[in-house]
């Protein structure tokens, strides 16, 4: 068993978006949901970074920063799209400038739905991510062993 | 139990080795869990719930599970002999060596910390160096001042002669004491003074000094910090050593409580003032606290 579960650290890009899903990320470190209590960490470095979550599209703009945040991270990680717009492209899908949802560019492991994406929601998103980096981890385990 | 008869008793038997080996065993689950008692402390003061008292912990073994990414050859021996330094300081501390040579030891550690940030090529992690360069420049001359005021007034370097002589250390040297309260708080890493590293989550510097250290190496860094908090608490300790053991524990916690309502209450300031205060401090409370004791002569 790794400690993984109980203390994912993450990291938080805002895409091409309404900054709606962006402000209830941000909520979540509020005292009203305050996601400290299961030891999560909002840190800004992908290096120290577990889960990223991503909200917002992706445009040819922010492709390569997505990429470069998703490479420094070390192993295990997951990642995160937040909102309609990561999963999708969302009301900006057919924009001249977007290419789409998260998975169009970085592996997505776990889709949250919403427009906006409630905390609650979120925060589910990210429980369930946890089981995703232990299998992960355990797969990473097993590949050293050989 | 008197400390007193503790100290003979380790001084007769030779067993002070002992207790660095305590030291080195245990300073790291003491550390680990003022850390969390810091964390739950500091997320009531925001109206939070706050992480399990056990989070550090997490933490540090979720740290060992995960891939490091070494930048280049050196990082990995500079972080290790961040560590080794570090540990030795709080063991010879505890041995009741010279606390001259330790703080030069101290020195070393940082130096180690510093080398490891400046040898990658991110800018976070290299203005993190340069700050935390400043920040030892800023609360050095206050440690030495404080070593100054403890051979003035016992004659002695030494950790268990200082305790020995049973003087109220803090009635000679209220001043001293002001101004190691000062610089502790650069020590402890805590805001208005986290100007190379914060716990924090967001710095404008992302992580500063650690910015690019991950999974094990971070790990070790932060347990090193724990070693490094412990030994900053027995200095804090030997200023009321000479009450009763109970009631100096129960004060050095207690400066600690305060190091937290600071960090929970002030913003951080700019390197300047960081500088500036602390010499200030160190000039005035400290050196004032020391020439007092020569003008009046008081032994
Ligand atoms: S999903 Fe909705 S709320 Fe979220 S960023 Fe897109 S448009 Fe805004």
């Amino acid at each position: 068993m790794s400690f993984l579960k109980k203390s994912p650290w993450l990291i938080h890009y805002d895409g091409s978006s309404c900054n709606g899903c962006d402000i209830e990320v941000l909520a979540c470190l509020t005292p009203v949901y305050d996601i400290e209590r299961f030891g999560i960490i909002n840190t800004g470095n992908p290096k120290h970074a577990d889960i990223f979550l991503i909200t917002g599209s992706i445009n040819h703009q922010n492709e390569p920063i997505v990429k470069n945040i998703y490479n420094q991270m070390p192993n295990p990680k997951v990642v995160v799209a937040v909102g309609i717009c990561a999963t999708s492209g969302g009301i900006f899908a057919e924009c001249y400038n977007v290419k789409g949802g998260v998975d169009k560019v970085i592996p997505v492991d776990v889709y949250v739905p919403g427009c906006a994406a409630r905390p609650e929601s979120i925060i589910d998103g990210v429980v369930k991510a946890l089981g995703v980096l232990e299998e992960k981890y355990k797969n990473i385990k097993k590949k050293d062993h050989h | 139990m008197n400390l007193n008869d503790i100290i003979l008793a380790i001084e007769k038997n030779k067993i002070s080795l002992i207790v660095a080996l305590v030291y080195i065993i245990f300073a790291p689950i003491i550390g680990g869990l003022l850390a969390g008692i810091d964390r739950i402390i500091t997320a009531r003061m925001q109206n939070r719930v706050g992480p399990p008292l056990l989070q550090p912990f997490y933490d540090v073994f979720k740290l060992f599970s995960k891939k490091t990414m070494w930048i280049n050859r050196f990082q990995g021996p500079f972080v290790f002999c961040h560590l080794i330094f570090m540990i030795c300081t709080g063991a010879l501390f505890f041995e009741g060596r010279d606390i001259l040579l330790i703080i030069f030891m101290l020195s070393v550690a940082s130096i180690f910390f510093i080398l490891a940030a400046y040898c990658t090529s991110s800018p976070f992690s290299i203005i993190g160096a340069e700050r935390e360069l400043l920040l030892i420049m800023a609360y050095e001359p206050m440690i030495l001042i404080m070593l100054v005021g403890f051979y003035k007034v016992v004659g002695s370097f030494k950790f268990y002669e200082i305790i020995l002589s049973g003087k109220h250390l803090i009635l000679y040297l209220p001043g001293v004491f002001l101004g190691f309260l000062y610089v502790l708080t650069i020590k402890f890493r805590k805001s208005p003074f986290d100007l190379s590293y914060s716990h924090h989550a967001h710095q404008e510097i992302t992580k500063g000094i650690t910015t690019d250290l991950s999974a094990k190496s971070l790990a070790v860094i932060e347990i090193s910090h724990w070693y490094e908090n412990v030994f900053l608490f027995g200095l804090i300790f030997i200023f009321f050593s000479s009450f009763n053991w109970i009631l100096a524990i129960i004060i050095t916690l207690f400066v600690y409580f305060f190091e937290i309502l600071i960090d929970n209450t002030y913003a951080r300031v700019k390197w300047e003032w960081v500088l500036k205060s602390s010499w200030a401090v160190a000039l005035i409370a400290g050196g004032g606290n020391i020439i007092l004791l020569y003008l009046l002569n008081i032994k």
